[in-house]
């Protein structure tokens, strides 16, 4: 078993504090760790609300942005101290997906565009044919038709088509992971479907891990094997989503599964649940992040900062009201998270 | 007033009378373009009652924003509305004039935007924006109201909507997107309108914050008694909040009925393949994604629209377009595959 990547105890502020330690500090990741291995290739999902610092940890993972405190490893190896050329090629392992297939593409170019510029970058291909036959393969991996695809303008197909383009052209650098930040949520509904099945396929068929950021926990249960939930930058709740989603275990992640709009009319949502307030700044806050939105808070929650316990095998929650279990030894998330299928193992590349 | 319950339906808390709030009636809105006629909406007939909510339902490019924005009369050109009537307490909006349409606009007939975010003016205070409102819309003959008294209808409508009257002084940057959407909706309701017309209103916010606007926004229906068309793409959204629903595909409804009865049993092919295409919580399945693509509106088929789409396809379907089926008990269909089982 490789580690690809290993997030240990990783922390990151924005804001700073003041001369005199006056200054507004937001924690939008707080002490998270986990691990993405390499030969158990496994769809992750990062679930959250806005402002839950899902996005500051895809960055984080991304190495676009510097943690505030922690260690980062690839493969094994200190970020801060990796070379260009170590650098370079974790650029092409791990490929990011955006939210918006509208704002990736420049307008004035034709699709092609985006699929050449990678090959040409890393240099892929060693002829235009053999380019030519990469793009098509990628297209065709995700369900796309090369003919009807290539030559045309990102105008002249549709949301669904633009953002299964953008994951052939990850896809074309053969990553190691793939990070799909709210892939289908521009996308309409009867589209959905096709991308993540697109998504999913690279998973099972290519040995690719995803990273998929979401708010929305159906499509997490659908596609993927573990889930960690966030909120203001906390990991509260995460394991398997066969463990996860049927009996949730933190006030929160109940409280987004109760708001899922079930397709079901006869089966409505209950009352309206309070709101969050956006008055306590992070740093006033010494306990749990949730304690003034959580129907179940307790005294104790305002002054003690909850830890990560062990709820069974596959799931962990960090709230007070399981603390009886006693906190988790091993703080890394993952060791809570399972593959269910043995992978193909990794394609081999060329880098000479 | 009739206060008999109307319609039937799951929801708790529903008071729908038996009193025509909105009669849309072969209701088409077209757009010129130099490569032809664009029919964004076509030829669209449905009825809502006093207190329902009605969720038109469609993928993008459907014509549901068209069809809203056309009977709230702010299609832009080179739309146009081609054909029908949008009767509204009884008078037909299609032909009133600029000012009284305008007039009409926020007392009778309110928008709840999509993406709130962008519909709010960055560089006024909230409390201003809902005064401006008020001011712009008013019945003049009522006589216009004090500071104090604007002030006070601030301080309430916000309360009512869930945000502290406090955020009447703050500017739209220093809301977040959730609380944005409230003073949208503050604004909509703020002249108490019979329609309240709901485009996406949450497109933009996750699940949480979305349960809250929408419960949010049902509370605020009921307590005007007022009635409300949804417009989106989320059937789970629609599933939890609406009374009926309609269901459009390339400009035409093709099926309108309860929300219960078409959650359960489907008639139309693509209102089958819509909600045979969500992912569920309770197992684990295949993706059902619709295969293919609406078609262009520029060049409709001949027959169906669907045609091309549809599992059940059979020769009628690409010999003409499909007309709506009265199947009985306020469920209608277009589709050819109905034709047998039309009631009058």
């Amino acid at each position: 078993m490789s580690t690809f990547l290993e997030l240990d105890h990783i922390t990151k502020t924005f804001g700073r504090k003041g001369m005199l330690g006056d200054g507004e500090v937001t924690v939008a990741v707080d002490d998270v760790s986990l691990t993405i291995d390499e030969d158990e290739a496994s769809i992750i999902t990062v679930a959250g609300e806005s402002g839950s610092g899902k996005t500051t940890l895809a960055r984080l993972l991304l190495g676009s942005h510097v943690p505030t405190d922690g260690q980062m490893l690839y493969r094994n190896k200190d970020f801060t101290k990796l070379t260009r050329r170590e650098r370079r090629n974790f650029r092409r392992e791990i490929q990011p997906i955006f939210q918006d297939p509208f704002e990736s593409y420049n307008p004035f170019y034709k699709i092609d565009h985006v699929l050449d510029a990678p090959i040409k970058n890393f240099k892929l291909a060693s002829s235009s044919a053999d380019k030519r036959r990469m793009i098509e393969d990628a297209l065709e991996m995700v369900g796309l038709v090369p003919e009807e695809t290539l030559g045309r303008f990102p105008h002249q197909l549709s949301g669904g088509q633009r953002q299964r383009v953008m994951v052939a052209r990850a896809l074309l650098l053969k990553p190691r992971v793939i990070l799909a930040d709210e892939p289908v949520s521009m996308v309409d509904a009867s589209l959905r479907a096709t991308i993540l099945d697109s998504i999913r396929r690279l998973n099972r068929d290519l040995g690719i891990s995803v990273v998929y950021i979401t708010h929305d926990l159906t499509t997490a249960y659908q596609i993927s094997d573990n889930i960690m939930v966030m909120y203001r930058g906390t990991v509260v709740e995460a394991g398997t989503v066969d463990a996860v989603i049927p009996s949730p275990q933190h006030p929160y992640t109940k409280l987004l599964i109760e708001s899922i709009p079930q397709p079901d009319p006869k089966n409505r949502w209950g009352s309206e649940p309070p709101q969050q307030n956006w008055d306590t700044g992070d740093t006033q806050m010494a306990g749990c992040r949730f304690a003034d939105r959580c129907p179940a808070v307790m005294d104790r929650c305002q002054t003690t900062k909850p830890a990560q316990y062990l709820m069974n095998e596959h799931q962990l929650a960090t709230c007070l009201l399981h603390e009886e279990k006693g906190a988790m030894e091993n703080s890394d998330i993952t060791s809570t998270f399972q593959t269910e299928t043995e992978t193909i193992k990794a394609i081999p590349v060329d880098m000479s | 007033m009739s206060t008999e319950q109307a319609i039937q339906t799951y929801r708790e808390g529903a008071r729908i009378t038996d009193v025509d709030a909105l009669v849309i009636e072969g209701f088409s809105v077209y757009y010129e373009t130099d490569a032809g006629t664009v029919k964004a909406c076509d030829d669209v007939t449905f009825t809502l009652k006093q207190g329902e909510r009605f969720a038109l339902v469609g993928e993008s490019g459907s014509g549901k924003t068209t069809l809203a924005m056309g009977l709230m009369r702010l299609t832009r050109p080179p739309g146009h509305i081609a054909s029908g009537s949008v009767t509204l307490n009884g008078r037909d909006v299609t032909k009133l004039s600029d000012s009284e349409m305008r007039k009409t606009r926020l007392s009778e007939l309110a928008l709840v935007p999509q993406g709130a975010m962008n519909s709010l003016n960055p560089v006024m205070r909230i409390g201003r924006q809902i005064i401006d409102g008020i001011l712009d819309h008013l019945d003049e003959d009522a006589g216009v109201p004090t500071k104090d008294e604007l002030q006070e209808t601030v301080r309430d409508l916000l309360i009512r909507v869930g945000l502290r009257p406090g955020v009447a002084r703050l500017h739209p940057h220093e809301l977040s997107g959730g609380m944005k959407q409230r003073v949208a909706m503050a604004i909509g309701i703020s002249l108490r309108p019979n329609l309240i017309i709901a485009d996406e209103p949450t497109s933009a916010l996750d699940v949480v914050v979305q349960r809250q606007i929408m419960q949010t926004l049902g509370r605020l229906q009921e307590g005007l008694d007022a009635s409300i068309m949804l417009v989106g793409h989320d059937m789970g959204l629609v599933a939890q909040f609406a009374d009926t629903i309609g269901v459009m595909y390339a400009g035409k409804l093709v099926e309108v009925g309860p929300v219960e009865e078409v959650f359960s049993e489907p008639k139309h092919p693509y209102t089958t393949m819509l909600i045979r295409s969500l992912p569920s919580l309770q197992e684990k399945r295949e993706f059902l994604g619709i295969p293919g693509l609406p078609p262009q509106l520029i060049h409709l088929p001949q027959g169906c629209a669907f045609a091309d789409r549809c599992p059940s396809r059979f020769e009628k379907c690409d010999e003409s377009i499909p007309q709506m089926i009265n199947l009985g008990g306020r469920r209608k269909t277009a589709c050819h595959l109905y034709e047998g089982e039309g009631q009058s």
